[in-house]
């Protein structure tokens, strides 16, 4: 069964409705795919990014085309603002084998290389040093990518961040740590888990760090163009600590549970800082109508699309576990 | 023809590599000094942007060299200690090996993770002288363990040159070996076996350091027993048919493995060969015991690694 073509898709993040339009796709995106977890089709579970979308489009709005990213466990936003097929992603969540990554990764691991998506990532904070050692092979053959490497507040609990951040410093390499601080590592709040705070763990190694509203998208886009300017001219790193919140669960099956981490009041206030309507405030009247309804049928044919696909053969389980094609014995002898 | 040693034919692999591809890069700690042997001389010849000594930072330099594999370089990693492989066994395992299929092929990551001086190296106790490389080969990462010099430089050769991670375990008891080259040195497959000793009563198969000891015993015992061994070179993938048409002839079976007992390289090769491959009595393995932690007294680390008496006796048990 010939799978179908997703159709060329094209996202650009120049103009305020642009990054308006990317961040209803998310927020859209996002629902959609709650809905086919609820439907079942998609397996296991997601970790929705609604409430974050001004981060994951205002820091891919300062990359430029060649620049790379490495995101998270909740990152179906980064993976859509720097500019993967919403069929495909659609796909992936489903399972199937026009997904981007033929239906092997699923929502953790999304990733498409031709569009400098190094990948999502299971384990919080890894995605760092992979980030650090893209952009150190980048800058040695001597281009000026810029690689930014989005994570949450709880990797700054992670050692490995810790080790990635002095790398970057003293190598100076051209990274963007963009920290999306919604306030909890799953249920620990930030506040009292981070000593010394997000911003003075990048400035005790002495990496420039900014706080950024990351419930304002322009202001996301501000910061980071210029970390971007400055990491590409060889000024090395920056951290953007970027406030922001999740408005859903950590994942979907919290949905099921009756967990009392956060208050009904926190989450009303924060939602009372939406992103969406606070951008769609400074379009013209009648444009985000117009684009809700455009991204709303886009959204509707990556559903038919991915509901479309054909999902993988059990017997091709096993493909491209290695890059030269070695077929590692079965489980159960012949 | 010249002595070439263990450390210098990983030397010249490496050297070779790096003049051949500039994308070739070395990342690990005193790699510039030459401290462990293999980089030795390295920095100045290719510069400190290929030779990079990095800080006492193992996850995120591993973890740093998957992210330059996947924007084109082909970095090696040196390890100094064994132990440092369970420190980025979260980097190896849960990222460089999944990569490719959770991708779906789009990424690759051209790896090689070089362990100098694994296995005792006697009197360096508990967290020095770990020898892993079963963990590895159960995980399904290539794994390369060379016995001699010159696989020492054709399987650190072919190592940097496939596009999957490749761990290299460099094992302390066979970097001693100095060895008569008469061939060109040149890449020798992953996953292709040697025979180091033609035979026609037994197989051993031996990887690594406990090779020498096995070519040892079979002449000790060639008056008696006509012994083949079998060098597997790489743990995993294993040569399963160069095992299967050594056992059509001598259908007996012996291993000897530096790993610990549970879950470790003989292990799979018995069970494999006894489900699968001609056996006229039963198999048995000489290992490491189950949960072996080496103590540092000399006599006591001794005490627990596979040696030649005990191969010895094995070979006895299965010609019974």
């Amino acid at each position: 069964m010939t799978p179908p073509d997703a159709p060329v898709h094209r996202l650009p993040l120049t103009t305020p409705a642009d990054r308006y339009r990317a961040m209803r796709l998310v927020r859209g995106f996002e629902e959609t795919a709650l809905d086919l977890v609820r439907e079942g089709v998609i397996a296991g579970g997601i970790h929705p990014c609604i409430g974050q979308e001004a981060v994951a489009v205002g820091v891919c709005a300062a990359l430029r085309e060649n620049d790379l990213i490495t995101s998270t466990h909740r990152g179906h936003g980064h993976v859509l603002a720097k500019g993967a097929s919403p069929h495909r992603m659609l796909a992936e969540l489903a399972g199937r084998v026009t997904g981007l990554n033929r239906g092997r990764g699923g929502s953790m691991h999304a990733a498409d290389f031709s569009l400098g998506i190094l990948g999502a990532n299971g384990i919080v904070g890894a995605g760092a040093p992979i980030a650090a050692g893209a952009a150190w092979a980048r800058a040695g053959a001597g281009h000026d990518t810029v690689v930014a490497t989005f994570f949450g507040d709880g990797a700054l609990n992670q050692g490995v961040l810790l080790e990635t951040l002095n790398l970057a410093a003293i190598w100076r390499l051209p990274v963007l740590f963009v920290c999306e601080n919604n306030g909890y590592a799953t249920t620990l709040p930030a506040d009292g888990s981070v000593a010394g705070g997000p911003l003075g763990r990048a400035r005790g190694f002495g990496i420039p760090a900014l706080a950024v509203d990351g419930m304002d998208c322009e202001a996301v886009l501000t910061a980071a163009e210029q970390a971007v300017e400055r990491a590409a001219a060889g000024g090395g790193p920056t951290f953007l600590e970027c406030a922001t919140y999740r408005f859903e669960g950590h994942h979907t099956m919290e949905r099921r549970m009756k967990l009392s981490y956060r208050t009904a009041e926190e989450i009303a206030a924060w939602r009372e800082r939406d992103p969406l309507p606070r951008l769609a405030a400074s379009l013209a009247p009648g444009e985000p109508d117009r684009i809700d309804a455009e991204v709303a049928r886009l959204l509707a044919d990556a559903r038919a699309y991915a509901l479309a696909s054909p999902a993988p053969l059990p017997d091709a389980a096993c493909e491209h576990l290695y890059a030269d094609g070695l077929r590692p014995r079965a489980g159960a002898a012949p | 023809m010249t002595k070439l040693s263990y450390t210098k034919a990983l030397n010249r692999a490496l050297a070779d590599a790096l003049a051949a591809d500039p994308s070739v890069c070395v990342l690990g700690e005193d790699v510039g000094a030459g401290m462990a042997g293999p980089t030795l001389g390295l920095q100045a010849r290719f510069g400190a942007d290929r030779i990079v000594d990095t800080p006492l930072s193992e996850q995120a330099f591993v973890s740093m060299a998957i992210g330059a594999a996947l924007a084109g370089r082909r970095p090696v990693v040196e390890l100094q200690i064994p132990s440092l492989l369970f420190l980025t066994f979260e980097q190896l395992a849960n990222q460089a090996h999944k990569l490719s299929l959770m991708t779906g092929g789009q990424a690759r990551v051209p790896l090689t993770c070089l362990v100098p001086g694994s296995g005792s190296r006697e009197g360096w106790a508990g967290q020095h002288s770990d020898h892993p490389y079963s963990l590895f080969a159960h995980v399904g990462i290539k794994t390369a363990v060379p016995a001699t010099p010159s696989d020492a430089y054709g399987l650190l050769t072919s190592a940097i040159h496939d596009d999957d991670p490749v761990i290299v375990f460099a094992p302390a008891a066979a970097m001693a070996v100095r060895e008569d080259v008469t061939r060109p040195l040149e890449p020798v497959p992953l996953g292709q076996a040697r025979t180091a000793r033609a035979g026609h009563d037994v197989t051993v198969v031996a990887l690594g350091a406990p090779v020498p000891t096995a070519l040892t015993v079979a002449e000790e015992l060639a008056p008696e027993f006509s012994v083949e061994v079998l060098d597997a070179r790489t743990a995993y993938p294993f040569d399963w048919p160069a095992l299967n048409r050594s056992l059509e002839r001598t259908g007996r079976l012996v291993v000897i493995d530096d790993s610990n007992r549970t879950c470790g390289f003989a292990a799979e090769i018995i069970a494999t060969a006894a489900q699968e491959m001609p056996l006229a009595a039963p198999p048995r393995r000489v290992t490491r015991p189950d949960g072996a932690v080496l103590p540092f007294a000399l006599d006591l680390d001794r005490a627990l690694q596979p040696d030649a008496r005990q191969l010895a006796a094995a070979i006895r048990a299965v010609m019974k």
